[in-house]
């Protein structure tokens, strides 16, 4: 199988790469303000988990509960502007 | 800091500083990408409009799918050797060519017999479709050749640094189209696109927005219900290009629409049916140009009203187009009115 | 099997359909058009089962190919001159992909002036992009060249675009009495092709990634690499065709009466064949000439050069090209064989043919006879050029 063919560490013939390996570059160490979700108002809309470009918001929509992965978060704020009842707040990043 | 929240929306830069006690608690769900076409990790810009239409548009036409694309920024974001993003077979070729690609996918599994419960997604920036593309995507559309092709239109060269397009709307400044003391910056309409690949006889032709994003995956369903070529173009704000607050990203797409400067529509089997009108009824198109740098000029010259006149005049034209001479605003058509004034004084005697 | 008189490139149009390619594009352009119309009749009659794609440009055709190889099918295109140099962005692609795609060139001129008659500039302007590339003497050479380059691309040591040349119009529309490769024989010699890696849903890759410098020039190396290594591949290819087939049209040089030679001239395409002729003249006089004629340009087969011309008192490369503002293509590549061996034999080198321009025997006569008196060219010679043509220009 091809998979079996291409690794990271050497290149391959023709540089084809194997799937999904850029799971691997943290695009979260980019942000500066993440996302905080104060689950007072959620209603379960989704909007926040379906307009995040990195899709890296999850959620139950029955238990109104959404979280983002920190590991992903750019820190772009779209989820705070778009949510229907401003259940999300952003915050600098303090490290 | 050239972003503008004079339309009230929150801003991702209205920060609040937070102890420590309101860090939240575990995520209440398992961060789980298996699933998932196009993996986390790709180096789009902040609240890039692209993104989020090419991870949705992906995500609906699923694992069965192969994907080609041309160069351009969703390339090149989700394409850094060894780490790509894609969890389906993908390819990039050169810019020009992502439908002769897609073409030459589609003979080799129809030779195959491999065809069958395979999608064949073709993708391009507004550069890669409308201008240097052209040629191989009518080729293609002309063969009737099994594709959904998919333009990423955020009306500019992106990748290469924000140089006009084809798709680029009057009066934005780009670096090849700026504004100056003796130019309001790109001075042509934006090229119909969807009509051009409508007169090739194709079953469906859709145009939605990445504001729109729930709408996406009906379109794509919709789009590959049917045999043949297809075309998909999608509004995809540029939050760099566009030099507009990243976080407003899909505020300003439905702006977009919602003044009818960016019309969407879907063309079905030769009949168009245009999305619903906005339900808070048309809005000046001042409101999607203010919070654009791009648009910034119009605002700060003296005569820059009389460009944003020939816009509302234009987006006049759209609404009118898709909704009827009744749907056009008054304040709409004043603006044409002020538009022939203007053609008048300026004629010769 | 029986000899037919027939076309060149109807001869080549029917090689390539017995190599069973599963999708050709291919746009026309004289002198090439009459092998894409016959392959697009063949498929027509139900004699090929193959996707012949009506591509828009030969930038299409090759991008078409490309992709249908990507997605693990044997796939043909063919082209001339201008088209030749449009797909050139694709060639670059296709061997940087590392995609076993065949390629049939007819040798034309390239504009301006416009010119559909025969020169090696097409093929020669793109010799750096990693595509492999043979040329043929004749009508047989074209036909059977072709089934050794499916044979020598899909070798999983090589990995590369490969193209076929035949002069245009001296080969693609003479009637030459050709043997077809046996269709059976044919199947057996190839096989089908099984790509290594390919755009599958059941086993997704990323092709055509963007790579940054810290890795890319391996990358690019890999390719140079790749063509080094078909030598080997080409020679075990061509014996086991003419095992197969009976014919010696592969190997990557062919010696003609160059062993004992003083005097050899070095050549590709179809003025080999006017060159024999000569030497077989020449040598009744008691003239020791020679001929070492080559039959794979890219990779340049430097030992096998090397080995056949160390004996030789002088050298004279006849082209049909030349790089416009410095000297030739194959002459200087010629010059550095010998000079890197520590050989000091003087080359002269010749451009003989641009835009279908006669050399006539004499011609090659003559070059002969100057190069033996042990002159040796300083600069590359634009051969018998019309002076009374040119207009008077400022000294």
């Amino acid at each position: 199988m091809a998979n079996k063919l291409l690794s990271i560490e050497k290149l391959s013939i023709g540089c084809v790469a194997p799937p999904g390996e850029s799971l691997a570059n943290k695009t979260g160490a980019w942000r500066t303000q993440r996302p905080v979700f104060k689950q007072k108002d959620c209603t379960g809309c989704r909007a926040c988990e379906m307009l995040c470009p990195e899709g890296c918001i999850f959620g139950d929509p029955k238990k109104k509960q959404f979280d983002f992965d920190p590991d992903y978060c750019k820190g772009c704020g779209m989820c705070a502007v778009e949510c229907p009842v401003d259940d999300i707040d952003m915050v600098m990043e303090e490290k | 800091m050239p972003f503008s929240c004079e339309h009230g929306a929150k801003s991702a830069y209205d920060v609040t500083h937070r102890n420590a006690e309101d860090e939240p608690v575990a995520s209440p769900v398992p961060f789980d990408y298996s699933d998932r076409v196009l993996k986390p990790g790709y180096t789009s810009c902040l609240g890039c409009g692209e993104a989020l239409a090419m991870r949705i548009v992906a995500q609906a036409a699923g694992k069965n799918s192969i994907f080609t694309n041309a160069t351009g920024c969703s390339e090149i974001f989700t394409s850094r050797y060894p780490q790509s993003s894609w969890s389906a077979p993908w390819i990039h070729s050169l810019f020009e060519n992502s439908a002769a690609i897609a073409s030459g996918v589609y003979y080799a599994l129809k030779h195959k017999g491999k065809l069958e419960g395979t999608n064949i997604i073709a993708m391009g920036g507004d550069g890669g479709t409308a201008d240097i593309g052209l040629q191989c995507l009518s080729g293609a559309f002309e063969r009737g050749d099994e594709m959904l092709y998919c333009c990423w239109d955020n009306e500019a060269y992106m990748n290469t640094g924000i140089q006009r397009s084809s798709l680029t709307p009057l009066d934005a400044s780009t670096t090849t189209s700026p504004s100056g003391k003796a130019s309001w910056g790109n001075d042509r309409p934006k090229k119909d696109l969807p009509a051009i690949m409508a007169a090739h006889g194709i079953p469906y032709v859709g145009v939605g927005s990445c504001g729109f994003y729930r709408e996406l995956p009906a379109m794509v369903k919709r789009a590959l219900s049917y045999r043949g070529p297809k075309y998909l173009q999608v509004h995809a704000v540029c939050p760099l290009g566009w030099r507009s607050d990243p976080a407003q990203t899909a505020v300003l797409a439905r702006l977009a629409f919602e003044t009818g400067c960016y019309p969407l529509y879907e063309i079905i089997e030769g009949r168009t049916k245009p999305h619903r009108p906005p339900k808070e009824g048309w809005k000046h198109v001042e409101e999607y140009l203010k919070p654009q740098g791009r648009f910034r000029h119009l605002f700060r010259a003296a005569d820059g009203a009389d460009q944003i006149v020939r816009i509302q005049a234009g987006a006049a034209t759209n609404i009118r187009k898709f909704y009827g001479d009744e749907a056009v605003p008054a304040f709409a058509k004043e603006a044409e009115n002020k538009v022939a004034e203007m053609a008048e004084k300026k004629a010769p005697a | 099997m029986a000899k037919e008189i027939l076309e060149g490139a109807m001869a080549v149009a029917h090689a390539v359909a017995r190599c069973r390619p599963e999708v050709v594009a291919a746009y026309p352009i004289t002198p090439q058009t009459h092998i894409s119309e016959e392959l697009s009749q063949i498929v027509a009659d139900g004699d090929l089962e193959a996707e012949f794609v009506k591509v828009e440009s030969e930038f299409g055709a090759a991008s078409v190919v490309l992709g249908a190889s990507a997605a693990g099918a044997r796939a043909y295109t063919a082209t001339s001159s201008q088209g030749l140099i449009l797909m050139t962005e694709v060639l670059w692609n296709m061997a940087g992909m590392r995609l076993p795609v065949v390629l049939g060139c007819a040798n034309r001129s390239l504009s301006a002036p416009l010119s559909i008659w025969c020169d090696h500039q097409d093929a020669e302007s793109v010799r750096d992009c990693g595509i492999l590339q043979l040329y043929a003497e004749d009508s047989q050479e074209a036909c059977d060249m072709h089934v050794l380059a499916f044979k020598i691309a899909e070798d999983r040591r090589v990995l590369l675009p490969v193209m076929v040349n035949l002069d245009g119009f001296l080969l693609t529309h003479v009637f030459e009495p050709t043997e077809l490769p046996d269709q059976a024989l044919t199947d057996k010699f190839l096989g089908s092709y099984e790509a290594v890696l390919k755009l599958d849903v059941d086993d997704p890759a990323t092709f055509g990634a963007f790579c940054e410098p810290d890795k890319c020039m391996e990358g690019r190396w890999m390719v140079h690499d790749a063509c080094l290594r078909s030598l080997p591949v080409i020679e075990e290819a061509s014996a086991a065709f003419a095992k197969a087939f009976g014919r010696a049209s592969g190997g990557l040089i062919e010696k003609y009466k160059s062993d004992d030679a003083e005097t050899i001239l070095v050549a590709k395409g179809s003025i080999s064949g006017t060159i024999k002729d000569v030497v077989d003249e020449m040598r009744a006089e008691g003239k020791k000439v020679g001929l070492v004629r080559l039959k794979v340009f890219r990779p340049f087969p430097r030992e096998a050069i090397l080995a056949a011309l160390k004996g030789a008192k002088q050298i004279a490369v006849v082209e049909k090209g030349g790089s416009f503002g410095a000297g030739g293509i194959m002459s200087p590549e010629v010059k550095e064989v010998l000079y890197d061996a520590g050989l000091r034999i003087p080359v002269s080198g010749f451009c003989v043919q641009l835009a279908g321009r006669e050399i006539p025997p004499d011609g090659i006569r003559e070059i002969i006879e100057r190069v033996s008196k042990g002159e040796r060219q300083k600069a590359y010679e634009y051969f018998r050029l019309k002076k009374e043509l040119l207009p008077d220009l400022v000294p």
